[in-house]
């Protein structure tokens, strides 16, 4: 078996376990959250009977292991079990499974969470890379200025500035990306236009500037010398031979973002009201909606999992020291 | 024949400013310099002497911090000072190339070697992609380089610095420059293999009848290379003439004293009394054996030289003795008694009896601890010493290396190289050694600083009775300070003895190969030892 393919299959079980982990961690976390579903619903006058009752059939009587085996157990079938939500004792059954609930959402999430890396990376690597090879000139220093400067107010603040500027003032995007299932592509990208420049200009900042930094740091390299005494071009120098060794740093932070744009966005979900999984946890973490929480959380972390994952592969296969060993 | 036509390259009082300590200093300060074509010239000089900088502003390129401020660089009729940087970039690779010190960090690693070496060929339009391949070919057997077919389809890494460095100077050919800077391309090679990058160095440039200046600190090896040396001091001119009236009767006394230098030599003496006995040691890092069965005695208050090349285990071996790398096989003997063979298992007793000195004198000691702290810390760790005590101690240490107090409150960042190394080496003689290992000590350092250490070794052991396990891949430092020479190869020890029965014939296979391996200060020396070494190979 090719090294490379060991190092990946090592990698992904220790995702795995690593997931494992935090499932413990997210239960664990949960169990200490103060107050509980039932005294949230039924307030503080229900009677202990009641409550008693409604415990049980919850299951939030069982032991906290019972309770891990049987949630976990479920899911590694792919039951994420039943929201609490509906089913107070109102006699009309109205709750609904956890993956109906968060799939629309997810799906949502994902959708702008891939509408601003197609923009944001791309756009950071291009700045990056050309802030590097044009160094302390004016166009490195502005871009510099303009990144940092976005990247230093809050994600609400650039909000509420683009509504200001692109739907108030000039009005071309909408206010509200309300998207429903039902809403055509075209429609939606233009419905999500400015939560996703929004997203872009809170991200490009960290991507542009480690491309930049880490493609500067080799540019002392004896290799970099030798490059330019071959005589050749200042973009050749970088394109060709900083820029392939420079993969690693970059990729780790392109991951860490899109990974970003998947949990970290809720504040830019409510000022758009967009429907995202970001909305959907904190009102489950309200309501102590304790079945949606633990899915919304495993979603989180498996998506860290994965994309660093994915960048720790990126940076192995970019290494020939390791995709061709001696 | 030295019509004016010939000149290829003529330096007129060029001045480079360096940048250091918040402003910009002269590091060359006025030097001519007159190639023509088809001609080697030697630039040497001690490190700072300026080599580099000079060798590289002859392709009109300052290195950061460095920056070219006046004089004239015309390479046939352009004049590299003045010439725009698309220019100079068009010059480049095509008809001036360079061959840099570290072939292992001027290759690129995420390119494979033929499409390096090919590269500038390609974007200057003197090779087709098509027919680079063959180029290359030709140029990695021209070189002697092993599967000349196929070497090109490996990344660096793969190759071995041998053969890296002459897959360098295949590539600098590969546009058949008229002129190619070597920047000491063979300092860091071993002394056997460096014979063959230089005979392939050499036969190429003349095959193709290209110009060089050939930058080094080392004599023999320029005298072997060079139809003409310049000598380079702090950044100016000393002296120029060809090779051979060079090394018969320099003219300035620096030149002399740069001459003179590895002119101590000791008897070599033996004794009865061994104070460490290296007993069978086998070792392994990992799975990777590294030393097989060593033996050596050291003898009490003598010099055992433990030679050999990278990775022959020289340093493996001071692991072992000094209970960094436990062997899986054999023991260290101290006295006549038995070490644990790990740090863990001796006493402090134990260690404060065997020190070590190391190559690198910047990177053993900490940059932020001041000479005072970092002599006294042993005083103060194994003989419990304080205050006073201890600066007295410290002192007397000094004196010893020939330093004063005036050191005691510098950091290691404001001295020299070699005031480094001396107080590397009172930091050891602090804990009152009985042995101590010399890892190299002298490699880094420049030849008239290493007779000074070299010098200061051998006077402390007449006056403390001290040992010295003296690793060194350097025959002449050998030939210099050794009582006892234990040759080691691939892990094994190959030959021991008394300094003057091993360095006589006869000598083991790779003893011989060794020793007739390091350049002698004589024109036509690379020829007779290929030729020699040819001799006895067929």
């Amino acid at each position: 078996m090719h090294p490379i393919i060991r190092t990946i299959l090592q990698r992904l079980g220790l995702g795995l376990f690593t997931l494992f982990l935090v499932s413990i961690v997210i239960f664990s976390a949960i169990e200490f959250l103060p107050g509980d579903f039932t005294e949230a619903v039924l307030g503080q006058a229900a009677t202990r009977e009641t409550v008693a009752a409604f415990r049980h059939e919850l299951g939030l009587d069982q032991p906290a292991w019972i309770r891990y085996f049987d949630w976990i157990g479920s899911v590694l079938q792919g039951d994420f079990g039943t929201s609490f939500s509906g089913r107070a004792s109102s006699g009309v059954d109205r709750s609904r499974e956890v993956v109906d609930l968060i799939a629309p959402r997810l799906m949502n999430t994902l959708f702008l969470a891939a509408m601003t890396a197609i923009i944001a990376v791309p756009l950071a690597l291009f700045l990056g890379v050309t802030a590097a090879l044009y160094r302390n000139s004016l166009y490195d220093r502005i871009v510099n200025a303009g990144t940092l400067s976005t990247i230093s107010m809050p994600e609400f603040f650039v909000a509420y500035i683009l509504i200001l500027l692109l739907s108030t003032l000039v009005p071309v995007f909408p206010t509200l990306a309300a998207v429903t299932p039902r809403t055509p592509l075209l429609e939606r990208i233009y419905l999500t236009a400015l939560p996703s420049m929004t997203l872009t200009l809170v991200i490009v900042a960290h991507m542009m500037r480690m491309t930049r930094a880490a493609i500067i740091n080799l540019l002392a390299s004896p290799y970099i010398e030798m490059a330019r005494l071959k005589g050749l071009s200042g973009r050749r120098v970088i394109l060709h031979h900083a820029l392939p060794n420079a993969w690693a740093p970059i990729v780790n932070v392109i991951a860490f973002n899109l990974a970003y744009l998947v949990v970290g966005v809720v504040v830019v979900e409510v000022v758009f009201v967009y429907p995202g999984i970001g909305q959907l946890m904190v009102d489950a973490v309200t309501a102590r909606d304790i079945p949606v929480v633990q899915a919304c959380a495993l979603i989180f972390a498996a998506t860290y999992i994965l994309l660093n994952l994915l960048a720790d592969i990126i940076s192995i296969v970019t290494n020939p020291r390791l995709l061709h060993p001696r | 024949m030295s019509s004016e036509a010939d000149i290829l390259l003529r330096m007129r009082d060029v001045r480079i400013d360096g940048f250091a300590d918040e402003q910009w200093h002269e590091i060359i300060k006025g030097v001519d310099l007159t190639l023509r074509k088809g001609e080697v010239l030697g630039l040497i000089g001690e490190s700072g002497a300026g080599k580099s900088t000079l060798g590289l502003a002859a392709m009109g390129f300052a290195r950061p911090g460095c920056r070219l401020t006046g004089g004239e660089i015309l390479f046939d009729g352009v004049d590299l000072m003045r010439a725009s940087e698309r220019q100079k970039q068009r010059l480049r690779g095509a008809r001036i190339a360079y061959v840099a010190q570290s072939a292992a960090a001027a290759f690129n690693p995420a390119h494979r070697l033929l499409d390096q070496t090919v590269e500038s060929g390609i974007r200057h339009g003197v090779l087709r992609p098509d027919n680079a391949r063959e180029t290359a070919v030709e140029l990695y057997r021209a070189m002697d380089l092993p599967d000349p077919e196929h070497f090109g389809d490996r990344f660096p890494h793969q190759v071995s610095g041998g053969q890296l460095q002459r897959a360098m100077t295949a590539m600098a050919m590969a546009c058949r420059p008229d002129l190619i800077v070597f920047d000491e391309p063979t300092t860091a090679l071993d002394v056997t293999t460096q014979v063959n990058v230089l005979a392939a160095m050499r036969g190429a440039v003349k095959r193709f009848d290209t110009a060089a200046i050939y930058i080094t600190h080392d004599l023999a090896v320029v005298a072997q290379m060079a139809d003409r040396i310049k000598v380079l001091r702090h950044g100016e001119e000393i002296e120029e003439a060809d090779t051979e009236t060079m090394l018969r009767a320099p003219k300035q006394p620096y030149t002399r004293s740069l001459w003179a230098v590895r002119s101590i030599r000791k008897p070599g003496e033996g004794s009865a009394d061994k104070v460490l006995e290296v007993r069978g040691v086998t070792a392994a890092y990992g799975t990777r054996p590294v030393l097989e069965d060593v033996s050596f005695d050291v003898p009490r208050g003598r010099t055992v030289a433990v030679v050999g090349e990278s990775g022959s285990g020289k340093s493996t071996a001071a692991r072992v003795i000094t209970g960094l790398l436990p062997p899986t096989d054999g023991g260290v003997r101290f006295n006549g008694q038995d070490l644990a063979p790990d740090l863990a298992g001796r006493s402090k007793e134990d260690l404060r009896r065997i020190q070590m000195i190391y190559q690198m004198a910047d990177t053993a000691m900490n940059p932020r601890q001041t000479v005072r702290e970092i002599i006294g810390r042993p005083v103060q760790f194994y003989f419990a010493k304080t205050g006073a005590e201890v600066d007295a101690r410290v002192s007397e240490l000094l004196q010893m290396i020939e330093l004063d107090d005036s050191f005691l409150d510098r950091l290691p960042g404001e001295l020299s190289g070699g005031q480094k190394q001396r107080i590397c080496i009172a930091r050891a003689l602090a804990a009152d050694p009985e042995v101590i290992i010399c890892d190299e000590v002298t490699s880094a350092l420049d030849q008239i600083v290493q007779d000074g250490i070299l010098k200061l070794l051998m006077r402390l052991q007449k006056d403390l009775g001290v040992s010295y396990i003296f690793i060194t891949h350097d025959i002449a430092t050998v030939r210099a300070i050794s009582d006892e020479i234990v040759v080691m190869y691939q892990g094994r020890v190959v030959e021991k003895g008394m300094k003057e029965d091993i360095l006589s014939p006869p000598h083991a296979d790779y003893t011989a190969l060794l020793l007739s391996s390091v350049p002698e200060m004589e024109v036509g020396w690379l020829d007779r030892t290929l030729a020699a070494q040819g001799d006895g190979a067929a």
